[in-house]
């Protein structure tokens, strides 16, 4: 009984894990702007990952109660791997967007950067407010 | 229920390869670095995730202990990567 809900548990993990990681390839190729790109990219496979290395801890755990010894390692060893990608995923996501912004990349519609405090030069909606003024 | 064997995960693996695939085309068409970047690091992740689903695959853990050294390598070439984009000194 045990057995049969961890299998269940681990096949809507995967299903939800592809599910996500599918869905950040996606939004790389249709978003239109560097900074949505990293939104896709990096939340979709942060949490697809979450859910895949979920999995395994749950296939780890299944081994490790049917008394296969290598199922303790394969589950502790994955929650490292799982911390790790936890740590490094979304460190690297700013490190990118606070590079693209530094080099000139612009938002696509943006009005004002609030970060340099000051409008962007050929914004599209520019000139309509400078007339309403 | 059937339990979750070598099969399911190699399937897993041909979603997480389409995935990958995808992003790949990204990093060829991007129009600025910063784009290529980012399908990089995309690309990164998905190849960790397929390490440690591999690893499951197959009941073997030296696979996971590459995917949490590649994590890591992956994390420091993405920083180095972005601080050679912002255009400072190291």
């Amino acid at each position: 009984m045990l057995y049969e809900l961890i299998d269940i548990i681990v096949y809507i993990f995967l299903t939800v894990g592809v599910f996500f990681n599918l869905l950040a390839g996606f939004g790389l190729l249709r978003f239109p702007d560097v900074y949505t790109r990293l939104h896709a990219g990096t939340k979709c496979t942060t949490f697809g990952s979450i859910f895949i290395c979920g999995s395994v801890i749950l296939i780890g755990l299944r081994m490790w109660l049917t008394n296969n010894p290598n199922g303790s390692i394969l589950t502790i060893h994955t929650i490292i791997a799982l911390i790790a990608i936890l740590l490094t995923n979304p460190t690297g996501a700013h490190a990118i967007a606070r590079a693209a912004h530094r080099s000139g990349v612009k938002p696509v519609g943006a009005v004002i950067d609030e970060l340099e405090g000051k409008p962007i030069k050929n914004a599209p909606s520019k000139k309509k407010e400078v007339k309403k003024e | 229920m059937i339990e979750a064997d070598t099969t399911t995960f190699l399937v897993v693996l041909g979603f997480l390869l389409l995935a990958v695939v995808i992003a790949l085309i990204r990093v060829i068409k991007g129009p600025t670095a910063p784009d290529r970047v980012v399908g990089l690091d995309t690309i990164n992740t998905i190849v960790i995730v397929g390490m440690v689903i591999f690893g499951a695959a197959f009941r073997d853990v030296i696979y996971i202990d590459v995917a949490i050294v590649y994590a890591l390598l992956s994390y420091i070439s993405t920083l180095f990567i972005a601080k050679y984009l912002e255009g400072g000194e190291f």
